[in-house]
């Protein structure tokens, strides 16, 4: 077994695990992400707090696991999302050409162009306040796919122009395929490996952005946890050097990111 | 870094270094208004009065005595003679009369010349000989002598302009986002007890650095002697670590206050405004808010449960009489009951069936506030109430509260560094922009911000202190028992200051650790001052 199939069963099996985590929080854990105890705040790791405890008292282990949970598997699904908007206007884009091409990308371009933080923030100011937290870290995740489209786009087209330009679509364009079983029988067969390595690529990307916004305050509403605002725990240093414990999000997310950075097919895997 | 050390009276000379959090706007003292250009001033203008920031008490500076006339309008002020500006530049009454007649001109827009604008008018300076000086304003002016000790005289005749300064420093070096070198003015008027020219260290280098946490760090490695307005964490940190340099001056002027939003055309549902309007809705929330716990545990106990618009430190102004604010979810229920509320299996439901939630806003990235607004979630949960907790950037923050209204409560700090309350008219009239819970309003909406309004009126207006404090005592009351501002804690004046330091007595008014830069010293550990 190769050392990078090896390192690849490593990675599954930590991001099992953090899935399965993240799917059975209320199992795992008998406290709330948002209890309390005002009479341990700060406190070090012990048997009643595995990992200690935040400012307010609040178990550390019980928001990292609930946190995974908002982080993992809301940042898949924008991924997902971002992926088909931009399989889908990559698609038309490299298909119909000319016109619909120009307009497709000219407008990625112009997304591309913005800078995606200052967005997000003039977006999240706009939701209406009065939502809950679930309903605003959803919005915040769909925000994020709604927006981290543009990248992926210029990788489709391109991937599809050339497929269009290859002998076996201008064979099936000769045989007189109709346009649903060109896309059917030779588009999405070919793009698939292309779109699932943009949605690996997007995942590690929006679980940063959501940290990003979240360590400006902007990101997941208190008192739900995800990895930003864990993060936000760390963002005095000296604090963190009193409070080592405080470093666990930060170490579970990079660990996470590499994994998901490892799993990824390689550029022999996708063609 | 050089550090001249020598004991006993004399110069000390060497380079004090601390940090400045902004770079300032401005060196002209007339048109200061932001904190790193009021620290530049404190260290440069000379003044005619200085308000102690210890006593509190207000003492001659370049004015040897003062009279306020019986109608307050007028002030006559006898100078020091002899006195020169930092170039050497004689001081005169001209100076005194040009200087007025700069912060007075509309043209200005000075903040500092707005508080002294009792009514309209043109204000008057008689200099009938040069160390002689009269204003005469249109208008009684309440606390009018206190005002001065925010107005730097400026030379008439220096070609230096603002440059030229009697206050114990001068302006030698600026380099923008990096560093401001005040130098000591050679002609500083004020002198020690054994006849030595103050003040007593050479230079002092203000760096500008927004970074708290470096900061900290660069003092803690010995690069800065000073830090004013330490966070409640980092002074924990420093007192387990440094407990020396940790300086704690007691509870300060600054406060933490929540609002409902009252503003009658607010785009919000007619149940809540409901809501937001009853005053016994407002007092069961707040009596539900456990501010101790706030203090212990957000400020790490250097945090005290907030009275009312006036913190204790300040002495003359506070109302000792006003009830302590008491945590009871209980009495808190009762009061939600008398009002029509009722707890239905655990939620709180106003008459109408309304379940009772609402969102509190606050700026993102203010660890402190984020924190609160999550301990007042929980206390809020304790009677049925689903408080949701919203932060925004801070231009989307001011764009709800003051303009859109489309928001359900906010939570807020008071930096206050007046200790007059005409430095909150603004904050206490009806027609006041910064009314916040129901700003600029045509006529008072209630018969207590009515009341309010009159008392405000008629205390700027009398000259006797002690009648303008009666006056501003039934104002704290009325806020007390309206809770228009749910006022939760007071936070302490925390600085640090290196042992390198002596003379060093940080208080709770503004510029808190070098109030008394003038009389610091650079050298002998065992000079410390005694508010430690």
């Amino acid at each position: 077994m190769s050392g990078r199939r090896l390192l690849r069963i490593f990675c599954y099996s930590i991001l099992s695990v953090a899935f399965g985590a993240a799917l059975f929080a209320g199992t795992i854990t008998k406290y709330s992400y948002a209890a309390q105890f005002r009479d341990v705040p700060n406190s070090p790791p012990s048997a009643m707090h595995l990992l200690g405890t935040d400012g307010l008292g609040r178990d550390l282990f019980t928001r990292v696991i609930y946190g995974t949970r908002v982080s993992l598997l809301l940042a898949p699904a924008a991924a997902f999302l971002a992926t088909a908007i931009a399989g889908i206007l990559g698609g038309l884009a490299g298909l119909r050409g000319w016109l619909t091409e120009k307009v497709i990308l000219a407008f990625a371009d112009l997304s591309l162009a913005l800078p995606l933080l200052f967005v997000l923030v003039a977006l999240r100011a706009l939701l209406p306040l009065d939502v809950s937290p679930i309903f605003s870290v959803i919005a915040t995740f769909f925000i994020l796919g709604l927006l981290g489209w543009p990248a992926s786009l210029r990788v489709v087209w391109a991937a599809v122009r050339r497929l269009r330009q290859s002998d076996h679509f201008l064979f099936a364009t000769a045989l007189g395929y109709g346009k649903t079983r060109l896309l059917l029988c030779q588009v999405i067969p070919n793009l698939r490996p292309i779109l699932l390595a943009q949605f690996w690529i997007s995942i590690p990307l929006f679980v940063l952005t959501e940290a990003t916004l979240s360590m400006l305050g902007l990101g997941v509403m208190e008192p739900l946890p995800s990895w930003g605002n864990l993060l936000r725990g760390c963002e005095n240093f000296s604090a963190m050097a009193a409070n080592p414990w405080r470093v666990v999000p930060l170490f579970v997310l990079i660990v996470t990111v590499i994994c998901l950075q490892y799993i990824l097919p390689t550029s022999g895997e996708t063609a | 870094m050089l550090h001249v050390c020598r004991e006993g009276p004399g110069p000390s000379g060497g380079e004090l270094h601390f940090c400045l959090r902004n770079e300032p706007k401005t060196f002209n003292p007339i048109l200061v208004d932001d904190e790193a250009s009021e620290h530049i001033r404190y260290l440069t203008g000379g003044v005619l009065i200085r308000a102690n920031r210890q006593t509190q008490a207000l003492e001659p500076s370049l004015a040897e005595s003062w009279k306020v006339s019986s109608d307050g309008q007028k002030i006559t002020f006898q100078l020091r003679k002899g006195l020169q500006f930092s170039d050497g530049t004689p001081f005169s009454s001209e100076d005194v009369a040009y200087t007025m007649r700069l912060l007075m001109d509309p043209q200005a827009h000075s903040a500092t010349g707005d508080a002294f604008r009792s009514a309209e008018g043109r204000v008057n300076v008689q200099t009938p000989s040069s160390d002689v000086a009269t204003v005469t304003f249109p208008a009684p002016v309440a606390g009018l002598e206190r005002l001065f000790d925010q107005v730097a005289i400026l030379s008439a005749k220096s070609p230096k302009k603002e440059m030229s300064v009697l206050g114990p420093y001068y302006v030698a070096e600026y380099k923008a986002g990096s560093h401001i070198l005040l130098r000591r003015n050679p002609n500083y008027w004020k002198r020690d007890a054994q006849g030595n020219r103050l003040p007593y260290i050479e230079s002092v280098r203000l760096e500008v650095q927004r970074n708290r946490d470096i900061e900290l760090m660069r003092f803690q490695r010995g690069e800065l002697q000073l830090i004013n307005r330490l966070e409640a964490e980092q002074f924990d940190r420093l007192q387990k670590e440094n407990a020396a340099a940790a300086r704690n001056a007691g509870v300060g002027l600054d406060a933490e206050e929540m609002w409902f939003n009252q503003v009658p055309t607010a785009p919000l549902a007619d149940y809540k405004k409901r809501w937001f309007q009853t005053t016994d809705f407002r007092r069961a929330l707040s009596m539900a808010i456990n501010r101790a716990d706030l203090a212990r545990i957000v400020f790490f106990g250097y945090a005290t449960p907030a009275y009312g618009p006036v913190s204790p430190s300040n002495r003359f102004w506070f109302n000792p009489a006003l009830p302590a604010p008491k945590y009871d979810p209980h009495g808190a229920l009762v009061l939600l009951a008398r009002a029509g509320f009722r707890l239905d299996h655990g939620t709180l439901k106003d008459s109408a069936g309304n379940r009772v939630e609402f969102t509190i806003v606050t700026g993102a990235g203010n660890t402190a506030r984020e924190k609160m607004a999550a301990m007042i979630q929980q206390d809020l949960s304790q009677i049925g109430v689903n408080l949701k907790l919203v932060t925004l950037d801070f231009s989307s923050l001011i764009e709800r509260i003051t303009r859109t209204f489309d928001y359900d409560a906010c939570l807020l700090g008071l930096v206050n560094t007046d200790l007059d309350p005409n430095g909150q008219m603004t904050v206490w009239l009806s027609s006041g922009a910064d009314h916040q819970w129901n700003p600029s309003q045509k006529s008072p909406a209630t018969r207590w911000e009515a009341e309010i309004d009159k008392l405000m009126r008629e205390q700027a207006t009398l000259p006797n202190e002690k009648e303008r404090k009666a006056k501003f005592d039934r104002i704290q009351e009325i806020v007390a028992e309206q809770q228009p501002f749910i006022y939760l804690v007071n936070k302490n004046a925390l600085s640090a200051v290196s042992v390198d330091v002596a003379g060093a007595a940080p208080v709770a008014l503004n510029p808190q650790a070098f109030w008394n830069i003038d009389t610091l010293r650079l050298g002998a550990s065992g000079q410390l001052g005694a508010n430690k």
